[in-house]
């Protein structure tokens, strides 16, 4: 019977291990309808769902929840089990069984083998003693972290690609760091001679020290690690070793179940990766299709959809995977593809070398010169989202393919990619594929979300300039210029206004559309230049000719609801109040019959107040001590806090306190965007600080900063900038931070988005903030000075001036009748909007007052 | 008609709400001293808010964009600037002696 036909019984597939392929392979089983037929048991070794260990080393910078594949631990559909920190202690291919560590025997009817492979220790003597690592899962990275706080010196052994990656850490972690290696050079799996002697040059010019020809003999030490012994050289000191010798892959289950294995290891399996039980299957670094095991994961990924595909009754096949690879070691671009080395019959080579600049680039093509085999690159890899594809697409080469690796102003070319060369090779995602994903029908108008659409970029992300330059280009070619006018009045970004504005001194907008624009202004530009003008200018928003610029919820300083009624939010600092405070909110509430609710921003909202009860309600709030929330204006909301070290037993620092300061020296600021911060007063992260736009987490040190997070609807974490901050530099750097996004980003444009389209992202703020490299820090600083000092409350302010009071009238001819538009009913015993169904007339009887 | 407010009352670029023969209506005054005056109920948003919109041009025309969903509305006739089947009623407006005068029938 075919899959396709509807069964009557449920079937059990279960999945052993829960890595990066696993998830896909679960992903795409889902997605598939596998489900439909299939009852799925996913049984993970390690503690936490799959998380992404191409990016392991981020780790270090973004921690453990940023790497999750899976952040809500737990799929989205329920026919899918998820068992996690336990293993799979044996099968029994009979039986068709699988054993469970805590004795669990699951009955299946197809089995598939995802347990990855492990890190090789090479079997030297003192390769157990403590101090000795491996570089594979986030546990490993951790037990690294904490060694290396009282270590000095650190070796790597083995310089093979992710070799070099552990010894960048390991330099990242202030270690001394030796890195050694038994093969001539550096990278001997990817790069050549020549290549691997540039690339040695780099990470030697960066500090670390390059061992080599080196073979270990023993680690030495007693009770924990002191040293290496090396053939033929001199001991290394060292206080802790990381082997990073290879990898094995985890076939120890199918071999005791007495499945057939590779020679060299791994599970063997057919092109649709079945093993020699037809119910057992095995993908990813665990399996050898063909005999040959592919340490990568797209490969992996390419099992895993064969497999659902064979599930379902398809015919798809695992034909190899390219093994090509671009990293950015330390700085140093490596890339290597196709066939490197130059292996195939009568292979030329072209070869580029510019000892000086430390550039090598290599290409391999066939004996007739029309075809690119492969290459390799180093110093400059520029090239490589180019030449990958025009291996995987065998297209003609140009006549002179050395122009493709001659530095750019030499000659170098630009080579238009064929329609079927594929350009993301994690996701396989083809040129075309990114053309349909922007073209009519396709939905996409930027590079980002053809990334989140297409999953091109999404997982090394190395193939992300070709994608944008491929978006762009196709804008460019249907003649839509990436239209950035803000408005039918304005053919400037809000970036270039703001410049317009700072360089021209304008305090009004009449001055700014008649020099600049043309028309009066609408619903965009008003509210952007009334921002502009709040940043350079400052003063009350509803003073003068500002007041009709003003977005509906500024203009009337309260958001408005739905039935035309008001929400009231006064500002509660760092989420902190008194009793007293509290007993006023509740007082008011009831008194003007308002809907009362907690926000998710830790305060309080009072909802359905009338236009013209705004005053009263806000004279009552003010004169017991509260201010304006801006709940309603692009400017600071609210810097969340959890409690801290005040009373939490965990807390490292006062995460109120640095709360409350930060909320109230930022409180007013008028920005592109609403902004949002967090303190935490312990890695915990109780006040899901890195969900906002710029959140603190205390460290015993002092402070992390992290930026360009929001929740909404493209929820983002925010990253680290700088890490162990004393306060004082830690407000400096916000100061900057904020007062730079102010500047420069586009209309409601939120900070990660913003950091997002910087060129050089995170790292381009990072040069402005901390290095300060635009030499712009103080002039950002007194900028947010000039803020901080003539901050006012804006209620207070207005509830003094009579001329800011008039426009809180219900009508001009009835100040004080309420809009009969204005109905509630009540609900869980609260005031809420009845639903209007028409304009009201009047009874012609109610009394109008006349013209002054 | 009905005398409602003085011209000063309406914001240059803004507007008021007036009761006239109790009907909202929105009355606005644009950036060349004309003053218009339209429904002040937004049928899209079902909310009588109109008069608290923001006041600007669109191609050529003078309109107001609802504070609530931000469809425009052309002030001379109140057509809806977002879609062709939403319009909403004008009234006559005029100035004498400074005091502004509205009229529904
Ligand atoms: C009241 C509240 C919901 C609640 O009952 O808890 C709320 C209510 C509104 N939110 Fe919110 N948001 C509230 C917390 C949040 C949060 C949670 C938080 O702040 O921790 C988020 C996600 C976090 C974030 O912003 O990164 C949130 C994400 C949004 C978004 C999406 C923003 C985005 O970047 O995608 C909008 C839409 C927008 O701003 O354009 C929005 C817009 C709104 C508006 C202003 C919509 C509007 O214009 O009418 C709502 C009116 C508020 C009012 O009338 O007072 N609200 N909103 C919360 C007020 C918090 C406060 O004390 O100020
Ligand atoms: C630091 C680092 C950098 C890397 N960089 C790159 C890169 O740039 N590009 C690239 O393509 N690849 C890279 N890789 C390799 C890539 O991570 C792997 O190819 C990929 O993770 C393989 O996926 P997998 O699911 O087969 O194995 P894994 O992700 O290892 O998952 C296997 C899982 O199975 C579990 N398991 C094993 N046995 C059992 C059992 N008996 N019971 C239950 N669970 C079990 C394991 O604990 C593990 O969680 C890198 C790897 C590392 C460590
Ligand atoms: S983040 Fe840390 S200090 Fe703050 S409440 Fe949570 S556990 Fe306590
Ligand atoms: S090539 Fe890795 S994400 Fe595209």
């Amino acid at each position: 019977m075919s899959p396709h036909l509807r069964r009557t019984l449920r079937r059990t597939l279960v999945v052993v291990g829960h890595g990066m392929v696993a998830h896909r392979f679960v992903q795409a089983a889902v997605e598939r309808g596998l489900t439909e037929t299939h009852d799925v048991v996913v049984i993970g070794e390690e503690a936490r769902a799959a998380y992404d260990r191409v990016a392991l080393t981020s780790f270090f910078e973004v921690g453990a929840d940023a790497l999750s594949l899976l952040p809500s631990g737990v799929y989205d559909d329920p026919r899918v089990r998820l068992l996690l920190g336990h293993a799979v202690e044996g099968f029994d291919l009979e039986a068709r069984t699988v054993l469970v560590d805590t004795g669990e025997v699951i009955a299946y009817d197809e089995l598939v083998l995802a347990t990855g492979a492990a890190p090789f220790v090479p079997p030297v003597p003192g390769h157990d003693l403590p101090g000795c690592f491996v570089y594979r899962t986030v546990e490993d990275l951790e037990a690294i972290r904490d060694a290396a706080a009282t270590a000095r010196s650190g070796a790597v052994i083995g310089g093979g690609l992710l070799g070099l990656e552990a010894a960048n850490a390991l330099r990242g972690l202030g270690l001394e760091t030796h890195v050694v290696e038994m093969a001539p050079r550096l990278m001997a799996v990817q790069v050549d001679e020549a290549g691997g002697a540039t690339l040695a040059r780099h990470v030697e010019g960066l500090g670390l020290h390059v061992h080599t020809g080196a073979r270990t003999e023993r680690v030495l030490g007693t009770d924990a690690v002191t040293g290496l012994a090396l053939a033929d050289a001199e001991p290394l000191e060292v206080d802790l070793v990381v082997f990073s010798a290879g990898i094995r892959p985890r076939d120890q289950l199918a071999r005791a179940a007495g499945l057939e294995v590779a020679e060299r290891g791994g599970v063997l399996v057919d092109a649709q990766c079945r093993s020699s039980d037809a119910h057992v299957w095995a993908i990813g670094e665990c399996a050898a299709p063909a005999g040959r095991m592919y340490g990568l994961v797209a490969p992996g990924y390419a099992m895993a959809e064969v497999v659902v595909d064979a599930l379902l009754g398809g015919a798809g096949t695992f034909e190899g995977a390219d093994l090509s690879t671009k990293l950015k070691l330390l700085g140093v671009d490596v890339a290597s593809f196709g066939d490197a080395f130059a292996t195939t019959d009568g292979a030329l080579e072209l070869v580029f070398a510019d000892a000086v600049a430390g550039v090598y680039k290599k290409l391999v093509v066939s004996d007739d010169g029309r075809r690119l085999l492969g290459g390799i690159l180093v110093g400059d890899a520029s090239a490589y989202g180019v030449l990958r594809p025009m291996v995987a697409s065998g297209i003609d080469l140009p006549a002179n393919p050395e122009e493709l690796i001659l530095p750019q102003g030499r000659g170098g070319a630009e080579i238009a990619l064929p329609d079927e060369a594929q350009v993301c090779s994690c996701n396989d995602v083809s040129k075309a594929d990114i053309v349909a994903a922007v073209s009519d029908g396709g939905g996409c108008d930027s590079a980002s979300c053809v990334t989140r659409c297409t999953r091109a970029g999404a997982t090394c992300g190395s193939c992300k300039p070709v994608v944008k330059k491929i978006v762009e280009d196709h804008f460019a070619s249907i003649g839509r210029t990436v239209d950035r006018s803000l408005c039918e009045h304005f053919a400037l970004t809000r970036q270039e206004l703001f410049d317009v504005v700072a360089v021209h001194q304008y305090t009004s907008f009449d001055q700014i559309v008649a020099a600049h624009g043309t028309g009066r202004g609408c619903d965009v530009c008003k509210p952007v230049v009334a921002s502009v003008l709040a940043s350079t200018v400052g003063g009350h928003v509803l003073e003068g000719a500002t007041a009709v610029l003003q977005d509906t919820n500024d203009a009337y300083l309260a958001n408005i609801q739905r039935n035309g009624s008001y929400s009231v939010v006064p500002r509660i600092p760092g989420g902190e109040i008194t009793p007293e405070k509290l007993i006023v909110i509740g007082e008011v509430a009831r008194d003007f019959g308002l809907y009362t609710k907690i926000t998710g921003g830790q305060r309080i909202d009072l909802f359905g107040a009338r236009m013209e009860e705004l005053p009263a309600i806000w004279r009552r709030l003010v004169d017991a001590g509260f201010e304006s929330g801006h709940a309603y204006g692009k400017s600071l909301r609210t810097v969340k806090s959890c409690v801290g070290s005040t009373w939490c037993r965990y807390g490292v620092q006062d995460s109120v306190q640095l709360a409350i300061d930060l909320e109230l020296r930022y409180r007013g600021l008028r920005s592109p965007h609403k902004l949002k911060g967090g303190v935490s007063g312990c890695a915990r992260e109780c006040a899901e600080a890195r969900g906002k736009d710029f959140g603190v987490i205390a460290t015993e040190k002092g402070w992390n900063l992290y930026v360009g997070g929001n929740g909404g609807a493209n929820p983002a974490h925010a990253r680290l900038l700088a890490g162990d901050l004393d306060t004082e530099t830690l407000v400096r750097y916000l100061d900057r931070f904020l007062m730079y996004y102010v500047r420069t980003a586009d209309r409601l444009q939120r900070t990660a988005p913003w950091v997002d389209s910087l060129e050089g992202g995170l790292d381009r703020v990072r040069e402005v903030v901390v290095d300060d490299a635009l030499g712009l820090g103080a002039e950002l600083e007194a900028a947010m000075a000039t803020h901080v000092a003539a901050y006012a409350d804006e209620w207070k302010a207005t509830l003094d001036d009579p001329e800011k009071l008039r426009r809180f009238v219900s009508f001009v001819n009835a100040p004080d009748l309420p809009d009969p538009h204005i109905t509630f009913r009540s609900e869980r015993d609260q005031a809420v909007p009845a639903d209007s169904d028409g304009p009201v007339l009047l009874g012609a009887a109610i009394p109008v007052g006349r013209p002054r | 008609m009905t005398a409602v407010c003085r011209v000063e009352d309406v914001p240059v670029e803004g507007g008021v709400c007036a009761l006239v023969d109790g009907t909202a209506v929105a009355i606005f005054r644009t950036h060349d001293g004309n003053l218009y005056a339209i429904s002040n109920y937004d049928p899209v948003g079902m909310a009588s808010v109109l008069s608290r919109g923001i006041v600007g041009t669109r191609g050529g025309a003078a309109y107001v964009a609802s504070p609530l969903h931000k469809q425009g509305y052309d002030l001379r006739t109140g057509q809806c600037l977002d879609d062709p089947e939403v319009r909403v009623a004008t009234y006559d407006v005029r100035v004498d002696d400074g005091v502004v005068w509205v009229g529904t029938s």
